[in-house]
This record gives structure tokens, sequence and C-alpha cells, in this order.
């Protein structure tokens, strides 16, 4: 049994009022994640990648209950789209989130001690006078930042006390929204680094939704790809990396820019803008930007292909 | 990252010595501190600064000019103009306090409940603040005073009542936008219940600009109180307001200049004290026009 096992996630937004839909006879909501199934195992880590718009951070939302889903969630077993509010309350201590914005996801007027210190206070944990200088050194932090505010830290370092926050109770399933936006390299590679130890020493498992394919090469176990809302690839990182079959997935991967400036490869450059999922395409909805469209692709959706440990949405794979 | 950075780090200022500090480097801003340290004081201590009753009409001179006896001359009824500048004073800074006392918590609630709650409800406050904004103040207070006669009880009530809709509407756009906002979004998925994210995550961040609003708002309060009580609406006789010694004074202005010089002389301090407080204040607080120290 995986510790997450998602299967059919849907999530919809409401595009119209029901009054309105009613007299245009249109649907009043669309489906902004659509058909999303995976799973993750404990001390694992499952990169979600995709474009701006594709759902991704929809998806983490609908796991940490912020976002009303329908499909099955289950976690540890127990399916949590359910949850009452108590359960809802015991789930929060195992499962955390680390937020995009480094310096927006911390309220600016507390210090950074008891900001650090929040998750253990919310949750009516013991605490002791000097859990904000423990949790602060486990990220490598200086215990002086504590009497600091938000807006005095840098982005590096307002991501580390995300990080201390995220772990300070020991969560099972720890969900990073882009923990490395907005950082220079260097401190990208000191997040990605303190985030693999903490994994191996706690076992925890990571699911990182990103568009940064060097840190889904680098951290990640699995990826999924995620267009328009779906999962258009997934499978482990290694395997997809070295041969994607979606060619929205060869897309990602070529323009991502590499280390190396001798290196000639063939890039395959997508046009035009991610469709908008009120007006989903027809057929496979990847077919207007698709470099190797075939006709029928505008007409045939394409069901999903399993090949082992990975599997995709496209009838005609690279 | 810089860890030598973290270890020279000064010790976070306290608010009080914050706003002292950006006071002190700001020159309009000590005008204004000083002012309404001096009107504040004048306004609490009046009776014991006056050597006279202010009310009490006295067989001395009339509409004399200043004086060593009257520091600011005599009115048409010989009462001492210092004095019932004083009192007046004292009405003006009672009006401003209770009346936007009263409409800052008012409007503190109801823009919460717009911004957080349900739609309609959203929608039908909305309506309502706009609809009592679309009086001019003067008129309300004026139709507040026929139905329920002047006094001073009256003047708070209309100035809160008309103050309301602009605290509640700005208290309404913050909560919605805080609503939204990544970090109370992060509360939420701690687990942290409304009451405390009320309390420790949205209050403190919508609180500082509405008190700034509010410093800036007591002129306006005060100009208020003044035109309804120059109009014979506000406070009644023999009780002394800047608007009644300026209606005093305004009758016998061929005679005297000094009673309408005493009557406004104050208002146009006190204007100046808080809007450049309230000015001073906005510049500490916006951390926009906060130089890198």
């Amino acid at each position: 049994m995986s510790l997450l096992e998602v299967d059919h996630l849907e999530v919809r937004y409401r595009r119209l009022g029901r009054v309105k839909a009613a007299l245009r006879r249109e649907e009043a909501t669309f489906p902004a994640v659509a058909d999303v199934s995976f799973a993750l195992e404990a001390g694992r880590t499952l990169g979600l990648v995709g474009e701006s718009g594709s759902g991704k951070s929809t998806v983490a939302k609908s796991l940490i209950g912020l976002q009303p889903a329908s499909g099955s969630i289950r976690y540890g077993g127990r399916e949590i789209g359910s949850a009452s509010q108590s359960e809802w309350q015991r789930l929060r201590r195992e499962i955390s989130m680390m937020w995009q914005d480094p310096v927006g996801s911390l309220s600016p007027r507390l210090s950074i001690a008891s900001l650090v210190t929040e998750p253990l206070k919310i949750q009516g944990h013991k605490r002791s006078s000097d859990d904000a200088d423990r949790l602060l050194s486990m990220v490598g932090l200086s215990t002086d930042l504590g009497s600091r505010y938000p807006h005095q830290l840098s982005g590096g370092q307002a991501r580390r006390v995300g990080v201390a926050r995220a772990l300070a109770l020991d969560p099972k399933l720890l969900i990073a929204d882009e923990p490395t936006a907005g950082l220079d390299m260097s401190v990208q590679g000191e997040i990605l680094n303190l985030l693999n130890e903490i994994q191996s020493r706690t076992g925890v498992a990571i699911l990182v939704i990103t568009h940064n394919l060097n840190l889904v090469r680098h951290v990640t176990d699995e990826v999924a790809v995620m267009y328009l809302g779906r999962f258009v690839e997934q499978g482990l990182t290694d395997a997809i990396f070295r041969h994607p079959r979606h060619p929205y997935t060869e897309a990602l991967l070529s323009a991502n820019p590499s280390p190396n400036p001798d290196e000639r490869h063939g890039r395959t450059e997508l046009s035009g803008e991610m469709p908008s999922p009120f007006w989903r395409p027809a057929g496979c909805e990847f077919h207007g930007r698709c470099p190797h469209a075939r006709p029928d692709c505008a007409d045939i959706v394409p069901g999903w292909t399993g090949e082992g440990e990975r599997g995709y949405a496209c009838r005609y794979p690279l | 990252m810089s860890q030598a950075q973290a270890t020279v780090s000064l010790p976070e200022p306290t608010v009080i010595s914050r706003i002292l500090r950006g006071l002190a480097g700001n020159r309009t801003g000590t005008i204004g501190f000083v002012l309404v340290v001096l009107i504040l004081a004048a306004a609490i201590f009046a009776p014991w600064i006056s050597q006279y009753d202010p009310a009490a009409i006295m067989t001395g001179p009339r509409m004399a000019p200043p004086s060593s006896d009257h520091w600011l001359g005599t009115d048409n009824l010989g009462r001492d103009l210092f004095s019932r500048v004083l009192a007046g004073g004292r009405v003006a800074m009672l009006v401003a306090g209770a009346s936007l006392g009263a409409a800052l918590s008012l409007g503190l609630v109801l823009g919460l409940v717009a911004g957080l709650g349900p739609r309609w409800l959203d929608n039908l406050l909305l309506l309502l603040f706009d609809a009592l904004r679309s009086f001019p103040t003067i008129v309300f207070g004026l139709a507040v005073v026929t139905l329920v006669g002047p006094s001073l009880f009256t003047v708070i009530l209309v100035v809160a009542i008309t103050s309301v809709p602009i605290y509640a509407r700005i208290i309404r756009t913050q909560a919605q936008s805080l609503r939204n906002a990544e970090f109370v979004m992060a509360e939420r998925a701690m687990g942290a219940g409304l009451p405390r994210i009320l309390f420790v995550h949205v209050l403190p961040n919508v609180l500082g600009p509405l008190l700034i609003l509010a410093s800036m708002d007591v002129p306006l309060v005060i100009a208020t109180e003044a035109g309804l009580s120059f109009l014979g609406m506000g406070v009644r006789p023999p009780t002394s307001s800047w608007g009644v010694i300026l209606n005093d004074g305004y009758n016998f202005i061929r005679n005297s200049p000094w009673p309408v010089i005493a009557g406004s002389v104050p208002i146009v301090l006190v204007t100046l004290g808080f809007t450049f407080l309230g000015e001073a204040l906005r510049d500490i607080f916006d951390p926009r026009l906060q130089k890198a120290n």
C-alpha cells in the first residue's frame, strides 16, 4: 500500500454563475484538473511538471484539503476527500506544504522564531524555549535570525524558514510547490541538498511541483508531466529523461538549457499558447501545438498507454 | 546565503522607537507630532490652564483685543476667548475621539464580515455603504439633527455613521486580498482556525494603515463638528465649540476680528498637525517608501 494514492482526481472551477449557465445552457464549471492518478511511496519523491496553468498547484491544494475535488485521495489507505474537520486537523500534522512564494507565505508581522514554531503551537504540541533555535539550526540558519521579520530575510533564508515550518511536525508527506522559484543557482542547490538530506534521514515522501527540469532530474524518483490539467506522461525519471515518448515531454526537455555550450541538439519548439481549459480542443488536447501531429489526432482522444513502469497519452509516441 | 549578514544583525527596533525615529527624521512629521501633542495637552488640561469659566458672561470689556488679562481678547458677551478656545478644543477632541473610535470599530467588524463572509452579504453591505456615502456629510448631518435634535451626541452620531462606510470598505478590500494571500493559505494548511487567522494574521496587517487613515481624518471630523456648530446644529450654547465661537464672532466681524481669529486658527492648526502626523506615519509604515539602512 502506498502512502498516498490518488485516483481520477478532478477539480472543477466555476466559470459562470448558476443562473447564467442555465440561461445559456452551458456548463457552469470546467475541469482545471482532470483524471489525475498517481501513487507515492514513503521515502520517494515524485515530480509534477508542466507549464504555468497546467494545474500543478491545484493538485497540491486539493491534496491538503484547501480545494474541493472529486475522485479519490487515499492517504495511508484512508480516504481523505471525505475526512471530517477533526480528522483533517490530525492529517495536517502529517501532510505539510512548502509554498511557492518564500517571503509571501510567511505572515509579515510575526518574528521568524514565532513563524517556525507556529506549527507546534497550532497543533498543540508541547513546546520548549529552544524549539525555534532547534528548527532554525536544522535548516542551517543562524539562530540570531529568530528575532527578525520576513521582509528582512533574503529569498534563500526565507525559503529555509519555509522548510523549517514544513518539517516542524515531522510530516510523512511534504508537498513542495516550486521549492526553487526565485532563488539563484547556488541557493537552489543548497535547498535541494537540504531536502535530499532530510528525506534520507526521516523518510518523508516528497511531491515536488515545478517547471524546473534540472530540479526534477536531480531530486525525483518519478515524474509526471501535466498538460491542461491532465497527465500526458508518467514514469521513472531516468527513463523519461532518457527517452520521452510524448511529444510534449520531449518539447519540455529540449527547452531546458544544457550546461554544455558545445552540445548541439535539435530543439523541438512549440508554437502557440496552452489552450484555455474552458474550451478544451477535441481529440488529443495537444494536437494544435504538437510538431508530430497527424490528421486524426484532432478527432481521436488518445487513451493511456501503459508500458511497464511508465505510461503516456499519445497515439503516435516517439 | 550570507551567514556574515546574520551575525551582525541589529536588534529589531520596537514599533514605538521606530515611529519616534521616523518622526525625528521628517521635518513636517516633527511639526505635526509637536502640534498634536500640544493640542491634546491643551484639551486635556483646559480647566487648569484657563483662568476664566468659558461660559461665564462677564461685565468686563466686550470684544476686547488680546491683553494680559484676556490672552485672545473677549467676545460680544465679554467671555474670555482663550478659555472658550480651550473648551472648544475639548469638544473637538471628544467628537473626534468618540466618533472615529466608533466608526473604526464598527467599520472593522462590518468590513471583515463583508470581506470574508458570503457573497450575498458582501453585496448587501456594499449597497448599504454606498447608500450612506451618497449623502453629503453636512446635508446628512442636518437631516439627522432635524430628526434627533442638536446636541454633542448628535454630532458624534453623524460623524460616526458617515465614516463607517469609508473604513468598512477599506477593511473589506484588505480582508479580501489577505484571504487569498499565500501566508493565509499556509496557515490554513497547517490547521489554524478562523480566530487565529483573523486575530494573529489578518488584523495586524489591516489595523496599521487604518489608524493612519483615522489620524488623517481627525481634521475632517473637527471641521464637520465646527461646520454643524457654526450652522447652529451642533453643540448647544453655552457650551463652547470652535464652530460656535466662529458663528458668534462672524456676526460682529466689523466690530472686532478677534473672535473669528480665535475660532479659526485652532482649526487650521489641528488640520495641519494631524495631516502632517498622518502623512509622516504613512511614510514610516509604507515599506515601499522605506530607505534601506
